[in-house]
């Protein structure tokens, strides 16, 4: 079962609206609720640092019998220094991110924390790829 | 602890949800940083106590299955944040009193920290 969804760089009032929908079909399929929360905290967590960090990004979720695969390709500046951006409490995010409750450098562990399996791709001046998968 | 007590003891107003007011909270967690709010790993009927007041206060609580929120210092909750939690059988509350002061209130009827 296979999704796209489209998110806009800056659109803090739908931000979340794929990892709702992501949620919700989780949730139809009976997938056990514990991972559900899992996926969908990871997947929000990724969501938000589209809308906060890039122009624009493209969600891709794959939900097969055993596991869900999601991909969050953007166009944005990149992240100069993975290694750093994993640590906690590490944030270039702008006040207006940090108003919304977000931008304490507690994303990027927390996905790794939520996922089987994190992988963080990024070209300076191009994007990011996140992908990641969790197993049923 | 039902919702009913809790917002008779923090003279709250219940602006959405109101056919919850049985249900039961089993503990609190009061933070304005929505991303420490996902990292609560606990799977107890949880109450988020917060002054953030925005969309993302909602869909937090969404990805994180807390059905309760209580706005301290009189925030209100924007037309579209009310249906976001309608959509999502969520219960919002609002207080006049002070994180600080509601914090306290829950804390010494009884009300567990998560943590």
């Amino acid at each position: 079962m296979n999704f796209t969804f489209n998110v806009e760089g800056g659109d803090f009032t739908n931000a979340g609206a794929a990892s709702s929908h992501v949620k919700k079909m989780m949730k139809q399929l009976g997938v056990d609720a514990g991972i559900v929360k899992r996926t969908v905290v990871a997947l929000y967590e990724a969501e938000v640092n589209v809308v906060a960090h890039a122009f624009r990004g493209v969600i891709t979720v794959d939900i097969e019998e055993d596991k869900i695969y999601v991909k969050l390709e953007d166009e944005g500046p990149g992240i100069p220094d993975i290694s750093q951006a994993m640590q906690k409490g590490f944030s270039t995010a702008s006040p207006k991110v940090r108003e919304m409750g977000f931008g304490a450098g507690m994303g990027l562990p927390n996905m790794q924390s939520n996922t089987d399996n994190l992988v963080v791709n990024s070209e300076v001046g191009k994007g990011t790829i996140v992908e990641f998968t969790n197993y049923f | 602890m039902t919702i009913q007590e809790i917002v008779t003891h923090i003279e709250g107003r219940v602006v959405v949800g109101a056919h919850h007011l049985d249900d039961n909270v089993e503990c609190a967690f009061a933070s304005d940083l929505m991303s420490d709010v996902l990292t609560i790993t606990s799977s107890h009927k949880i109450m988020l106590l917060t002054g953030l007041c925005n969309m993302q206060t909602i869909r937090t609580c969404e990805m994180s299955d807390i059905k309760v929120i209580l706005f301290v210092r009189d925030k209100k909750a924007t037309d579209e944040m009310i249906e976001l939690a309608e959509e999502n059988e969520m219960v919002l509350i609002e207080t006049p009193f002070s994180m600080y002061r509601t914090s306290g209130v829950l804390f010494n009827l009884g009300l567990s920290p998560i943590y």
